[in-house]
């Protein structure tokens, strides 16, 4: 077993150059390229982990001017529905007091004509009353030759005109 | 015949050479000859080297290599988030080092160099104890050093769990303070012998393969020689697997260990 039978002749050097190499590998490599490497790494998980976070971020501001977009909306059609509410309230009651205005000269009118056709028949009423009456006079006089007076003619037409 | 079965040596594919000449390399009058396991120990780092670099191009959208690489650094980070918290990121530096130094040197070992019948062929640094051992030192004393340095002395009630009875406290600090010392030694073991039982494993089997077919006149030899072919092609996949799961225990363990002193109790 040369392990260790050369143990005595070989041990010096075998320590020696392990140091030596090992050294450099643990130096150069280990220290230096190992740490670079682990950087460029660490570099990228933070770099993927920037950009889903910007992507994050991107997709919750999205979020939010959507939810604003939404408010701003309602609150527009909200208006536009006050505003047609309001316009349909405003014609309905302008129409309705034109409807009140015109019912009114209309009721008026009819109140006119009722009366003026009241007074009508009341002074034709008279004058048939009048014309009744001397007419009866003149009746009275030629058929049976009596003189009535108007007043009495009058009062008895009125008589026979109320009693039918 | 006889002689040509004696030159395989199952063995023979863990003996360390100095290469180029280094034989007589000292420091401080210890040795340290450039042999063939500091060469693919070598080889491991600029491999690896050369594939955490491929990984380096920084891309928002990573291409395939520089996925492969942050898979592996992710599993580390991963590991270690999982068993010390918060407080082990900071050692994946040093948990990807070994790790990956491990997986390397192991994967490595396991090529069939064609070259192999001229001398030439691949060294698993990671079948010598003095290299995981020098690893597993490693990371124990990482423990030793956090652990002390958090917690100063506190870090002995590391070995008196919670609840346990006032009578039993010397008894279990006895026990809790050998399992602690075995560690660094189990550590460096298992990975020493999960490989070296592998490349034992396949040698024997190629040795098999060899006499069969120079025992092709028994009638029975190649026939053994085809059955011990197929079950290296299966072992060779397990050994692949076996590397990379030493590697993942060795960093478990090692991370298991260092949230012991991060975390105590």
């Amino acid at each position: 077993m040369p392990q260790i039978a050369q143990l005595a002749e070989t041990y010096s050097s075998q320590i020696f150059w392990l140091l030596v190499i090992f050294g450099f590998v643990f130096l150069v490599i280990g220290r230096g390229m190992v740490p670079k490497v682990m950087g460029t790494v660490e570099l990228r998980d933070a770099q993927i982990a920037g950009d889903l976070a910007a992507a994050e971020a991107a997709r919750s501001q999205a979020d939010q001017e959507e939810l604003a977009w939404r408010e701003r909306e309602n609150a527009n059609r909200a208006e536009a529905q006050a505003l047609i509410a309001k316009a349909k309230a405003e014609a309905a009651a302008a129409s309705e007091k034109k409807f009140a205005a015109a019912q009114k000269r209309i009721d008026k009118r009819l109140d006119e004509a009722d009366a003026a056709i009241a007074a009508s028949r009341d002074s034709a009423l008279a004058e048939i009353e009048g014309v009744a009456g001397e007419a009866a006079q003149d009746i009275a006089f030629k058929l049976a030759g009596v003189k009535v007076t108007a007043a009495a003619a009058k009062s008895a037409v009125k008589d026979a005109l109320t009693h039918g | 015949m006889a002689g040509q079965e004696a030159k395989v040596d199952p063995m023979h594919q863990f003996a360390i050479e100095p290469l180029f000449g280094s034989k007589h390399w000292e420091l401080a009058g210890y040795n340290i000859a450039f042999t063939n396991s500091a060469l693919w120990m070598a080889i491991a780092a600029v491999a690896l080297w050369i594939f955490v670099a491929g990984g380096m191009k920084r891309q928002l959208v990573p291409g395939r290599w520089q996925m492969a690489v942050e898979t592996f650094t992710g599993f580390i980070d991963n590991l270690l988030a999982a068993n010390v918290g918060p407080a082990g990121r900071k050692y994946v530096p040093y948990i990807f080092s070994i790790f990956m130094f491990i997986l390397f040197a192991n994967l490595l070992g396991l090529i069939p160099l064609p070259l192999g019948m001229v001398g030439v062929h691949a060294f698993t640094a990671t079948s010598h104890f003095t290299v995981t051992g020098v690893l597993a030192i490693m990371s124990f004393a990482i423990v030793l050093v956090v652990g002390f340095w958090k917690h100063k002395l506190h870090f002995f009630s590391l070995f008196v769990p919670h609840g346990t009875p006032l009578v039993m406290i010397p008894l279990i600090f006895c026990i809790e303070l050998v399992s602690f010392l075995v560690r660094p030694f189990s550590l460096g073991l298992r990975l020493f012998v999960a490989m070296m039982a592998g490349h034992v494993l396949l040698e024997v089997l190629s040795s098999f393969v060899i006499d069969g077919i120079h025992a092709a006149s028994s009638g029975i030899g190649p026939v053994v020689a085809v059955l011990s072919f197929a079950l290296m092609v299966a072992i060779c996949a397990l050994e692949i697997l076996v590397a990379a799961i030493q590697a993942y225990v060795f960093a478990l363990l090692a991370s298991l260990y260092i949230n012991d002193a991060e975390n105590l109790h």
